[in-house]
């Protein structure tokens, strides 16, 4: 393996690792604030059918953007209803988000094109095209960097980067605002913040929101980004992985940047190599498929580190009796 | 209370009788969808011919939705009076293995793989034989010297494309260098077009300039990045051509539609045969799809090539090795 391969394995990584940020971010927000969401797999798959739908629709990819992340929200707030309002279980709620997502895709999808579930090839301003970086081109001549930049870093569609700029914004909103502490509060101690004269359902929906928005853009990204329209069950359990990447991240935001990155790195590299000749022993292929979900036992089990949730998630939160 | 039961049970019988009467033929779709623009499009738009055919016919259809639901699916329909009844790919051949003596009365079909029951047609193309024509095609248009498959579930059948390709390729230039890639081990590798995506950019940034999709769903995120990168593809089972004209290089048809439509045909004249059918390059049962849209991309020499190749494999003076014969491949390996 030589230089040029490692920069079109991470080119390739930086793709596969974003749909898995934005669920990963989305995850963090909700279950900073007490709400876990396993529902993340089925609000990426909405979102990925009503961004392409409506860009085929259309013609303009925004449009499908928006509509990815209006549908992405409008499930949100059916979470958010059942777990933080009418106070039922969290798990539950996600669970029967992820079955009527994958249900009413396809159902939607052969109602309005006939098409078997699918929705037509998106084309032209449909789909979000690559970008380049300013001085890509200039410095893609300067030894070692400059193919780093120019091919592994940029070239990439705008929600890429839009992914990555999201994580230094997670970092600030959490940790740097009032709003943050108190959505960080919530998840450990509603009651405190209930005394403190805070509401707490309030704050709690903002954060299932901004989940909804950024599972939002991980569906967009899916289905106009790295692919150009939208098939059965597309989003292929990366809810889960991201889900996965949040515990590996010990709900962090620049943690779940680098868990996000290594799980893409992984499959990026199971992608380019049918199996990792080690002199010595081989590993095969779907050993390193796997290691993402080992990782996180191993993380789970204490091994490396603890992973403390926050404390009061998955409990609703009751004022008085 | 008894004689309502009587007169229940009596009009029941009669209604499976005159089910059975008029037998029609049932056709069960399998997973990856109807539309895949693949395997089973062409099964369905082939069912679709015999019924403009034969006007006023019908069939009965239905479209598996889990790999659970093989089984009750197959029985159902046979419980219905469809004769005969067709399914679709190799995942079948065990549940029809136990289905079909159940059904004595009922003739099975079954594409793609062979079950050894007195009551089935079991119809198995030569894949090999036309993914060795595109290989060579593929092998001729290449300016890198590098082509690249990608396959869908890992299993014996895409094996048997991937070798045949990777004979043609090496056929028709003994240096070309062949990357061979498999969406994954389940069945959902036969759905994802996104990692379809990625493993073909992943070979053409390897070098591959051709990328041939033999992965059902999964191709079209293939044939989509190939396109995306402004490379060449080639297509497989249904003609693909038109999805990306200009990128296209051609399509490894795999007559599933003649399959169906002739097992349909047969049977409406009670003439279907059980046993094995072979379909390859002598019955045009495989071939290479040429039509406006890559007759751009193909040059004079490729055809040449590709009818000398095709003359010798049905003469039998070229033999192109099966990798389902035995498990291996002279010129790839997994």
């Amino acid at each position: 393996m030589n230089y040029l391969d490692l920069i079109q394995i991470l080119d390739s990584s930086i793709r596969l690792a974003t749909p898995l940020l934005f669920a990963c971010l989305a995850g963090l927000f909700s279950e900073r604030a007490g709400v876990f969401d396993i529902g993340l797999e089925g609000k990426i798959l909405i979102s990925a059918f009503f961004s392409a739908a409506v860009a085929a629709l259309t013609g303009s990819v925004w449009l499908g953007l928006l509509a990815g992340i209006a549908s992405s929200m409008v499930f949100s707030m059916i979470h958010g209803l059942a777990s933080i309002t009418f106070r039922g279980d969290q798990l539950i709620s996600g669970v029967a988000i992820n079955f009527l997502a994958a249900g009413m895709t396809v159902l939607i999808a052969q109602d309005w094109f006939s098409q078997g579930g699918r929705t037509p090839q998106l084309s032209g301003g449909a789909r979000f095209s690559p970008i380049e970086l300013p001085f890509a081109e200039a410095l893609s001549g300067v030894p070692f960097i400059g193919p780093l930049y120019a091919d592994a870093l940029s070239g990439h569609t705008i929600l890429v980067y839009v992914g990555l700029l999201t994580v230094p914004l997670t970092w600030y909103v959490l940790f740097r605002t009032r709003f943050g502490l108190r959505l960080r509060a919530v998840g450990e101690n509603p009651g405190a913040v209930d005394t403190a004269g805070v509401n707490v359902v309030r704050l709690r929906y903002a954060a299932v929101a901004i989940c909804g928005v950024l599972c939002g853009l991980s569906g967009s990204f899916l289905a106009t980004g790295l692919a150009a329209s939208f098939t059965q069950n597309m989003s292929a359990g990366r809810g889960y992985i991201a889900l996965a990447a949040l515990i590996f991240a010990k709900w962090r935001p620049w943690y779940a940047l680098g868990a996000c990155l290594l799980f893409g790195l992984l499959q990026a590299i199971s992608n380019r190599y049918s199996s990792i000749d080690l002199v010595l022993f081989e590993i095969p292929n779907a050993f390193v498929l796997a290691l993402p979900y080992i990782l996180t036992v191993v993380i789970l089990a204490g091994f490396v580190g603890k992973a403390v949730p926050p404390r009061a998630g998955g409990q609703p939160y009751v004022k008085e009796r | 209370m008894t004689t309502m039961k009587t007169l229940l049970g009596a009009v029941a019988a009669s209604a499976l009788a005159a089910g059975a009467a008029m037998a029609e033929p049932g056709l069960i779709i399998d997973l990856g969808g109807k539309f895949d623009k693949s395997f089973n499009e062409s099964a369905y738009n082939g069912a679709q011919r015999w019924v403009e055919d034969n006007d006023g016919a019908d069939y009965l259809e239905t479209e598996l939705a889990s790999e659970a639901q093989r089984e009750q699916t197959m029985r159902r329909m046979a419980d219905r009076g469809a004769n005969p009844v067709v399914v679709l790919g190799f995942a079948n051949g065990s549940t029809l293995e136990q289905v079909a003596p159940d059904y004595p009365e009922t003739n099975f079909v079954i594409v793609d793989m062979v079950v050894d029951q007195p009551n089935v047609q079991s119809i198995v193309f030569a894949e090999h034989q036309g993914s060795y024509l595109v290989g060579m095609m593929a092998a001729m248009a290449s300016e890198t010297g590098t082509v690249s498959f990608v396959g869908g579930m890992d299993v014996p059948l895409i094996r048997k494309f991937a070798c045949g390709y990777a004979q043609g390729a090496k056929a028709a230039n003994p240096d070309v260098e062949v990357i061979a890639n498999m969406t994954g081990t389940t069945p959902a590798a036969w759905n994802d077009p996104v990692k379809g995506g990625e493993l073909t950019r992943s070979q053409i940034s390897q070098g591959s300039d051709v990328v041939f999709a033999a992965a059902g769903g999964t191709g079209v995120g293939v044939l989509q990045a190939a396109a995306d990168e402004g490379e060449l593809a080639i297509g497989v089972d249904s003609n693909q051509n038109y999805l990306h004209p200009g990128n296209m290089l051609t399509s490894m048809v795999k007559r599933v539609d003649n399959a169906v439509y002739d097992a349909f045909t047969a049977a409406a004249e009670g003439e279907l045969q059980t046993g094995i059918v072979v379909k390859d390059l002598s019955n045009d049962g495989v071939g290479v799809a040429m039509d406006e849209f890559n007759e751009d991309l193909v040059t004079e020499e490729m055809m040449a090539a590709v009818e000398e190749a095709r003359a010798a494999i049905v003469s039998g003076e070229l033999e192109v090795h099966d990798y389902t014969s035995d498990d291996s491949c002279p010129a790839l390996t997994f």
